[in-house]
């Protein structure tokens, strides 16, 4: 018997959607100690199908037909008192979002305690026990102290050790991870994935793992479902699927999978320098009424060099202090201490009067395409306004933002629509389409394609390769993603808790690096030592 | 989704309607000058039929469907005509407190040095109850329309501020306005090109709660005859003339006293209906 069946399931989107369905006749199983992968790109169904084995689907999605069966019972008609009952007993979730998945104002302990008092008829100090060790099994240290701890005194790999420990308070047959480690850093995700699998192995129970990322498929699954738009297109063992796919969707996927091989290409050694920084250091610090002030130093003597041509690439885990050091460089926020010469002038000396003029030189690209473009205003106004700023006339400007539409590779009738009206792929070029507009010497791309989906992702990555050779711009690339920088950066910089750690072209720092760190960064990216079918 | 489609909308703004249709119409709706008055037709039953004096000093017949007051006067017309103020001030008094409201909530989110200046300010107009400041600003000017607009508009430009403090705050670290800064735009052009039109939505509606807040405070304050003068038919005059008669002849403060309630109802429902199309994030909460 599997522990769990998925038969022909389909759920009704409500009426104007983009489909008639979220997810049409989707039939597959999870076996007893087995790993399934639900993989897609975002809007393919797969939280909705998590969401509709637990019985949690919100009241706009209807259940419109198939079976879902736990351990051979029948779920869809069970009572909602009967699935209560199940739902953490027999089968529990981790989600993606460790701080917003547990309640900020009940300790770890408590909320584990909620668990077992609900389902269990174990005493106060049994319960207590058994909390301190579900704690100790999903290795988090001191588990006497953490049961009375609130999720805000833990780190994110902490708080999603505690969402699994709730999980697996009363030892469930089927455990649903949807996105567990997306918001993590590489290094926490590695731990979190090995935490997983042994813990699966250990008791022996299904998993239904939902991803988009398939080194993390690569790391975690014994088999792999594919979902597009809905619709199951490939159910396979890994090697099969991933080695030797045989949907034309997933063969696209995995292709668009950047690899971990460095792709820098030369640049002219007397190509001109045009940006440096030395030193450059960001301090916050907090005043308070009474005693000593509090200083968080976020960047510490960073000194980068961008020639023209050149991508430089600044890689980090969160905090590591590159978005900062990037929001220095374009002045959106003051820096403390140091340089930044972009063209011989030095930036982090001019005043706020002063770096009007300057400030189309250098422009930013934002991590969040849905929140980079100004909701009300239409994509030609977006595209116009820096040349109008630098006094640039309308109709020329309108004109250059027709080129820079093509040159984004969009329809220039798009500029009088709005951002709602495009996707994120497609908001993306409209904001390098903005960048350009004024035509910098440096371009910043803060995490410009974290947020899409690997397919998406690649064609942004095409298409930034195609405006730097083209238009022979300088890069500062910052990205927590090894193989993004593989593949866009000539140079990359590491920065760990606001310093650089290593610094040097991209083919020494990807094959040969020196720093402990950086080693530890490439160890625990995942999939790295698969071989994924070519594109 | 359409903000027609919401069923809120439709009957708050239907009713809402159907008042400004009232007010606008009122002299052909079979209604007298309000401020003519008979002695024969003192304190007639709604319905009675009696005689009135126009100003050119004709005495002729007139039907009192909602009665008359002390003085003779038509109640129905009386209230047909307050239609007109109570509409006027909460319109005025609401843009007032928007306009100012929007001026300095801008300037204390964007403007950083300001922040602590104004909101302290605010926090002061906050701390007296509004209507201790309204009876003194109509107090210290003859009590006229625009004193008695600018007297409720006053305590709610501290609401209105800090609802669009908050809103700058939230918006002006948006991607989309770090962007325009990089682009060179000049800081005016940013506040008022860029983060005021995203701050519409929610600052409609606070406008329509202000709009009934202050239709409301209009007839406090002519109840307590501290608002605008008694020959002038507002809701709160009527209702404080009839109030001494109050047990004898209920009709005078009865009559105003719905249509206050109805048109602070319409607003609010429109208010919430707007609240629930333009701001789904806040209907949740609610």
């Amino acid at each position: 018997m599997s522990t769990l069946e998925v038969k022909d399931l389909t759920v009704r989107l409500p009426k104007g959607g983009d489909r008639p369905e979220a997810v049409s006749g989707v039939s597959f199983s999870v076996e007893r100690e087995e790993i399934l992968c639900l993989v897609g790109e975002s809007g393919s169904g797969k939280t909705v199908m998590a969401h509709s084995i637990m019985g949690l689907l919100p009241k706009t999605l209807e259940l419109a037909g198939g079976e879902i069966r736990l351990e051979g019972e029948e779920l869809t008609r069970a009572s909602e008192a009967r699935r209560r009952e199940l739902r953490g007993a027999r089968m529990a979730m981790i989600f993606q979002e460790p701080m917003s998945a547990l309640n900020p104002v009940m300790t770890c302990g408590a909320q584990i305690d909620e668990v077992l008092r609900y389902h269990t008829h174990l005493s106060r100090n049994e319960r207590r026990a058994r909390a301190a060790g579900l704690m100790r099994e999903v290795a988090l240290p001191d588990p006497e102290r953490l049961l009375d701890a609130y999720p805000h005194q833990l780190s994110g790999g902490q708080r999603q050790r505690v969402g699994i420990a709730i999980a697996l308070a009363l030892e469930p047959a089927l455990l649903i991870a949807d996105e567990p480690t997306t918001a993590l850093d590489v290094t926490t995700q590695a731990q979190i994935l090995q935490l997983i699998v042994a813990l699966q192995r250990r008791h022996g129970m299904g998993v239904l793992f939902v991803t988009h990322d398939f080194g993390v498929v690569a790391e975690v699954a014994h088999r792999v479902a594919v979902l597009r738009e809905g619709r199951l297109v490939e159910l396979g063992g890994k090697a099969e699927v991933l080695m030797r796919p045989r949907h034309e969707y997933t063969r696209m996927l995995i292709g668009a999978v950047p690899k971990l091989e460095p792709h820098a290409r030369p640049v002219a050694p007397d190509a001109p320098v045009v940006l440096s920084t030395k030193s450059l250091s960001k301090t916050y610090v907090e005043r308070r009424w009474f005693g000593k002030k509090h200083e968080v130093p976020a960047a510490r003597d960073v000194t980068l060099e961008v020639r023209k041509g050149q991508t430089l690439g600044l890689v980090g885990e969160s905090g590591s202090g590159k978005s900062t050091v990037a929001r220095c460089i374009a002045r959106l926020i003051e820096p403390s201490a140091g340089e930044i010469r972009l063209a011989g002038v030095d930036l982090a000396r001019l005043r706020p009067r002063e770096m009007r003029p300057v400030r189309r030189r250098v422009q930013m690209v934002f991590q969040d395409p849905y929140r980079s473009l100004n909701p009300r205003r239409n994509v030609g106004e977006a595209i116009i306004e820096g040349p109008l700023n630098y006094g640039v006339p309308r109709a020329e400007a309108l004109a250059r933002a027709r080129r820079l539409m093509e040159l984004v590779r969009m329809d220039p009738a798009a500029l009088g629509r709005y951002p709602h009206q495009f996707s994120g792929g497609q908001r993306q070029r409209i904001c390098i389409a903005r960048a350009l507009a004024v035509e910098p010497e440096l371009l910043v791309a803060d995490e410009p394609v974290s947020a899409l989906d690997v397919s998406v992702q690649a064609q942004v990555l095409r298409l930034l390769e195609e405006i730097r050779t083209r238009l022979d711009l300088a890069m500062l690339f910052i990205t927590h993603d090894l193989r993004v920088a593989a593949q866009v950066c000539d140079q990359v910089a590491v920065m760990q808790a606001g310093r650089i750690v290593e610094y040097g072209p991209a083919e020494e720092v990807f094959l040969r690096p020196r720093h402990e760190y950086t080693r530890a960064l490439f160890a625990a990216a995942p999939g790295r030592n698969f071989a994924f079918a070519p594109a | 989704m359409n903000i027609l489609d919401n069923w809120s909308v439709r009957i708050g703004g239907a009713a809402l309607a159907l008042l400004v249709l009232v007010a606008i119409a009122a002299p052909w709706l079979g209604t007298v000058d309000p401020t003519l008055f008979d002695a024969a037709s003192r304190d007639l039953r709604p319905g009675e039929a009696g005689e009135i004096t126009t100003l050119e000093g004709e005495t002729v017949k007139h039907v009192f469907p909602m009665g008359s007051d002390s003085f003779g006067r038509d109640i129905y017309s009386r209230v047909l005509y307050g239609t007109r103020v109570s509409l006027v001030v909460g319109l005025t008094a609401a843009l007032l407190a928007l306009f100012f409201g929007v001026i300095c909530g801008l300037s204390a989110g964007y403007i950083r040095w300001l922040d602590g200046l104004v909101m302290r300010v605010m926090d002061g107009i906050m701390a007296i109850p509004a209507i201790l400041i309204a009876i003194a600003v109509v107090a210290l000017w003859r009590a006229s329309l625009p004193s008695v607009v600018i007297a409720i508009a006053i305590p709610e430009i501290p609401r209105v501020t800090r609802l669009v403090r908050s809103l700058v705050l939230s918006i002006r670290e948006e991607p989309y306005v770090e962007a325009a800064v990089s682009l060179g735009t000049p800081t005016a052009k940013i506040m008022f090109g860029h983060i005021l039109p995203n701050t519409m939505a929610p600052l409609l509606v606070q406008g329509t709660y202000i709009c009934a807040f202050a239709i409301l405070l209009e007839a406090i304050l002519s109840f307590l005859g501290v608002g605008l003068p008694p020959d002038i038919p507002t809701w709160g005059n009527i209702m404080a003339e009839g109030r001494v008669q109050f047990v004898e002849y209920p009709h005078n403060v009865f009559f105003p006293g719905v249509f206050l309630a109805i048109t602070v109802l319409a607003v609010n429902i429109l208010g919430d209906g707007l609240r629930d199309t333009l701001d789904p994030k806040m209907a949740k909460r609610v």
